[in-house]
């Protein structure tokens, strides 16, 4: 998001923090535990990360997954948390242009690479061309796993797969999509593929 | 998630000096590398492992694929497994590894999983994955949930009365069925190990699953020279079509002459505690005509000491129709 608009953080927080009494502050510890994992006397180590071609510092307990860094730390919240163990495709970005599932590699074993999240792909005045093929074919319902889908389309495309439908589904398996857009998440990438 | 100390190790050296400082290089390691961290970090996650070092050998010059003087391949530790199964040479000379490389996990995971890390992949039992449950190969001595249990996706070979856990690797069967050879790299140097002699069975001690010592870095993968005018092929069957673990599937290398079969090579994913080889299968195999009649005989002959559980009874005439179905792709 680009500009002065509202995105969806800045409600969830604005919501979180008018409904604190109310709930007695489990969303705002939930969201803390999932970001900073406590500190028991290892202590944080400085890490550098190349996001969308820029460099960011920052001080990290050695858990904190590249996810977490993402989204937590660098406020990139396009990058969804899904199961968080590589097995439903929601927190995929690129690593050196290969899409990898953010959830498994550990923020420091990023350092060096060049890291794109769903944030560097497009904006809103120039989506990227898989972006605008997923609102075209309207490849989604719930919203949820679309950033992880898009990045892995992105990739896949580039991958040796072969011509046919079949080639896509098996090549986006590693994408699930619980509201089931399947067929229109399929004419989104196959249009892109036989662009 | 456990706290530890995180290190890039600069040449393998280090990493070895680091490892070695481990108690055990088998569940419980205090030391742990990461590659890919597919399963690693997965089981940090669950508290399954959990080390107090970590050091990333990523950065290691272990990911090339070149052939060797004698004609066969040497693969690098931490070639990746979709850079395996898309490389030229392997697509040509040894179709059941990219086939089975292919048929596992998904695209995301495969740009991230190693040779090596994959060569170390854990079971899936839920109760290997639980820390709230008993397990033997978890916590020694605690008892085994999945005896009694779910244990519908688990072993019927290599079994024993303290562990059914199944090894959930596609990667290793094919590398079972092609003779492939691991170059480990430790404190006293290299050494050689055949793929046969690498995975350990449960028996009493199903915390220990490899001949892995602590220090021991996995360098490379050798395969042997591709035999000519054998094929080899790849089958997985599995509860969905894509991205999920075997039950069963086969791996298997066969060359035939004047319509008898002169050279046979078998291995089971999804029913083995370990990448299974069953020499069996191939003595009913050598040469007989490739038939379905023989196909069978030897499907017949690889589940012979099969034991099944209480819920994966289903797995011994589901691998053996794998194997049987498997042998007739490539001998068609």
């Amino acid at each position: 998001m680009t500009g002065n608009q509202l995105t969806r953080r800045d409600m969830l927080t604005v919501a979180a923090a008018g409904t604190g009494a109310l709930v007695g502050g489990s969303l705002s510890t939930g969201t803390a535990s999932a970001a900073q994992p406590a500190a028991t006397g290892r202590g944080p180590m400085d890490i550098s990360l190349r996001v969308n071609g820029t460099e960011h510092r920052l001080s990290l307990d050695p858990r904190t997954t590249l996810l977490d860094a993402l989204r937590e730390h660098l406020q990139l919240t396009g990058t969804k948390k899904g199961c968080d163990h590589g097995q439903c495709g929601a927190c995929t970005v690129h690593v050196d242009g290969r899409r990898v599932n953010s959830c498994l590699t550990l923020a420091a074993m990023a350092q060096g690479a060049d890291v794109t999240t769903i944030e560097g792909l497009g904006d809103p005045d120039h989506l990227h061309p898989m972006q605008q093929a997923f609102l075209e074919h309207d490849g989604y319902q719930c919203g949820y796993c679309t950033s992880g889908q898009i990045m892995s389309a992105v990739a896949m495309v580039k991958e040796p797969w072969g011509a046919g439908d079949a080639d896509i589904k098996e090549a986006m398996s590693g994408n699930i999509c619980r509201c089931g857009a399947y067929k229109n998440i399929l004419a989104a990438i196959r249009q892109v593929r036989n662009a | 998630m456990e706290p530890f100390t995180f290190s890039r190790a600069a040449d393998p050296a280090q990493a070895i000096t680091a490892g070695a400082a481990a108690s055990t290089a088998q569940q419980g390691a205090e030391v742990r590398f990461v590659a890919g961290g597919t399963t690693l970090i997965d089981l940090m996650k669950l508290d399954v492992e959990t080390p107090s070092r970590v050091v990333d050998i990523n950065h290691l010059p272990l990911a090339k694929v070149e052939r060797t003087p004698d004609g066969g391949l040497r693969i690098g530790a931490l070639v990746r497994n979709s850079d395996l199964a898309n490389n030229a040479e392997v697509r040509r000379d040894y179709a059941v590894l990219s086939e089975a490389l292919l048929s596992g996990a998904s695209g995301q995971l495969r740009n991230m999983a190693t040779t090596g890390g994959n060569l170390l992949q854990r079971t899936r039992c839920v109760y290997f994955r639980d820390t709230d449950t008993p397990c033997n190969k978890r916590q020694p001595g605690s008892g085994c949930s999945a005896i009694h249990g779910f244990n519908r996706n688990l072993a019927v070979l290599g079994t024993s009365d303290q562990c059914i856990a199944s090894n959930p690797s596609d990667m290793n069967v094919a590398l079972t069925a092609l003779e492939a050879v691991i170059v480990i790299r430790g404190v006293r140097g290299e050494r050689k190990v055949p793929i046969g002699d690498f995975f350990l069975l449960p028996g009493d001690t199903p915390d220990r699953e490899t001949v892995m010592m602590p220090g021991d870095l996995i360098t490379d993968v050798l395969l042997p020279p591709p035999r000519a005018g054998a094929r080899s092929h790849y089958l997985k069957l599995r509860d969905r079509a894509s991205y999920e673990f075997a039950l069963a599937s086969a791996a298997v290398v066969l060359e035939s002459e004047g319509g008898a079969i002169r050279h046979a090579r078998v291995a089971l994913g999804g029913v083995g505690t370990r990448p299974w080889r069953s020499a069996e299968a191939e003595a009913a195999l050598i040469g007989k005509p490739a038939t379905r009649a023989a196909f069978a005989a030897a499907a017949e002959a690889a589940m012979r000491d099969a034991r099944p559980q209480s819920q994966n009874g289903f797995k011994i005439e589901l691998a053996k129709r794998c194997l049987a179905s498997a042998l007739a792709t490539v001998a068609a």
